[in-house]
């Protein structure tokens, strides 16, 4: 990997990225969670398991890929769009070299304005709660099993590490919307609203193409906290995480490697 | 360090922007002269990589790599060829110098600083090089952007319509510097509209109009081609009948059509015609309309 890192490429795209107006958008999901989670703490008894729900299904299927689409598609996107790329391409420094920087470069910056916003989140809430079932046997008497607490540090590191991993898988498939398309904030958007929040939620054949369940399913893995509503399983999302990552950065590699200026026609 | 194009041809959908060029540029400076929407810019782009021809070959060869080689899908032709693109976007947020070294940082140059403090001292830059590039006129930016491309030395310079933007003194430097590079065995190819910009500058021009090569090879024998034909002027003077006199005296002009709306002149020769009808206005004390 370091051979495909390249400092100079990560120096410009870390001022192209934090230095542009939107720069200040990164920070308002974070903000917003971190709101809410202090709102809640205070007005909620800590035996709900609200701690689950909100750093889980608000964090991981909108703070998650709002921020992540936003930055993915800043690193290339904003460059592509004002033509500035240009002076990047014109050197011999390899499409491959140029894609993997900028896709670390979003990742580091996604981990620091969602994945970092998560573990204070998870901190300030004092840890995840198993909701309480009923089970039973055919034929015998239903059990009522209890809820359990689940501890501050475990809850904490589960959802930091699982959006950690939707870091990386995210920003590798915004990279490449915004080697595609130059609607690629849009098209995100979609992704996001339609595929991520929506179907995802309410399909449970989509969780398994869906980057929010990967990540709570790895989340889950190790906060074993029933209520964060993971879709799949660890060995699967780590398995299709990798598959979507590989996917996608190859493909954006390709995509850079065809960029092609337009002529004015005859 | 030659540029081949051999029957390129490059189209959108149903339009047609470069028709079957051939031509072959070698080292000194270059001109391709055409109105815009020519396929001027279509050209540059294929030559620098940066679009693959529909059909035909484009290659260049450079003497680190002798062997003929396309320049569509590899970034190591960018260590002996260079662009300086026609659109105005740079790294707005970086200074001068950072913009330049950064660059001389991308081709792995042994001593970046020194590299981009060579360039910038080139384009007479210096002054301006701490300064943020968001602050630089369209002129001062033209000047950043080739000291960024020429920061690797390179064999191969290509610059579209370099000249937009810049003020006379700007241009005039600019020109001596492709002159120098160029005559120091350089290619550099430079489009333009402009044709006094291509006529100052470059011994060879490759013509295009409407996508194909209308013509190619020495400035003045084009230029020559150009003025030598017949052209017609309408001319409306304060005294038609005694310019007509004074203008059929005159070995450029061949005939004159004295009418209700002026004369109609006919000449072989557009520059002389020129000179000529100014001088005898001037001294039969004729006002031109």
């Amino acid at each position: 990997m370091s051979g495909l890192f390249n400092p100079t490429v990560a120096w410009i795209t870390f001022r192209a990225t934090m230095g542009r107006r939107r720069a200040f958008l990164f920070a308002i999901p974070a903000v917003i969670l971190i709101v809410i989670t202090v709102a809640l703490k205070i007005s909620r008894p800590p035996a709900r398991p609200w701690p689950s729900h909100v750093l889980g299904t608000f964090g991981f299927s909108v703070l998650l890929p709002l921020t992540a689409l936003i930055i993915g598609s800043s690193v290339l996107g904003a460059e592509i769009d004002d033509g500035s790329i240009i002076h990047l391409l014109a050197t011999p420094v390899r499409r491959s070299s140029v894609i993997i920087t900028k896709f670390l470069v979003a990742t580091g910056l996604t981990i620091v304005f969602a994945a970092i916003p998560e573990l204070i989140a998870a901190l300030i809430s004092g840890g995840g709660y198993t909701e309480p079932t009923t089970s039973s046997v055919i034929g015998g008497p239903h059990t009522f099993v209890p809820g359990t607490a689940v501890s501050t540090s475990g809850f904490a590191i589960g959802l930091f590490v699982g959006a950690v991993v939707g870091a990386v898988i995210y920003n590798a498939i915004f990279v490449m919307v915004s080697a595609a398309t130059t609607r690629a904030i849009a098209v995100g958007l979609l992704y996001v609203l339609v595929w991520e929040t929506l179907l995802a939620n309410f399909v449970s054949g989509v969780r398994l193409l869906s980057v929010s369940h990967y990540s709570l399913g790895i989340a889950n893995g190790i906060a074993h906290d029933a209520s964060l509503m993971a879709g799949i399983a660890v060995p699967t999302a780590i398995i299709m995480g990798a598959i979507v990552t590989v996917g996608a950065l190859v493909l954006a590699i390709n995509l850079l490697s065809g960029f092609t200026l337009k002529g004015e026609p005859a | 360090m030659t540029i081949e194009l051999r029957n390129v041809s490059r189209w959108y959908g149903n339009v047609v922007a470069v028709n079957d060029v051939t031509m072959s540029i070698g080292p000194g400076v270059t001109g391709l002269l055409g109105p815009n929407g020519a396929g001027k810019s279509t050209i540059m782009h294929m030559i620098s990589g940066f679009l693959p021809p529909s059909r035909g070959e484009l290659t260049v060869t450079t003497s680190s790599a002798p062997k003929e080689r396309p320049t569509w899908r590899d970034p190591d032709i960018y260590r002996d060829v260079a662009l300086v693109p026609e659109r105005d976007s740079v790294y707005a947020f970086l200074t001068g110098s950072q913009f330049v070294t950064s660059t001389a940082k991308l081709h792995q140059l042994a001593d970046p600083a020194g590299a981009a403090a060579r360039a910038i001292a080139l384009l007479d830059m210096a002054d301006a090089a701490d300064r943020k590039i968001a602050t630089y006129s369209k002129g001062m930016r033209q000047r950043i952007k080739v000291a960024a491309a020429l920061v690797h030395d390179p064999e191969i310079l290509i610059l579209d319509e370099p000249f937009n933007g810049m003020d006379p003194r700007q241009r005039l430097h600019m020109m001596d510097l492709l002159e120098k590079l160029g005559s120091e065995g350089r290619t550099i190819v430079f489009s333009s509209h402009i044709l006094e910009e291509v006529e100052r500058l470059s011994g060879t021009i490759q013509v295009v109009v409407a996508g194909r090569l209308a013509a190619s090879g020495d400035f003045r024998a084009i230029r020559r081609l150009m003025t030598s034909r017949p052209h017609v002027f309408t001319v409306k003077s304060a005294d038609d009948r005694t310019l007509a006199g004074a203008l059929i005296g005159r070995p450029a002009v061949t005939a004159v059509d004295l009418g209700q709306n002026g004369l109609q002149v006919r000449t072989s020769d557009y520059g002389a015609f020129c000179r000529d009808i100014a001088v005898l206005a001037r001294d039969h004390g004729i006002r031109l309309r």
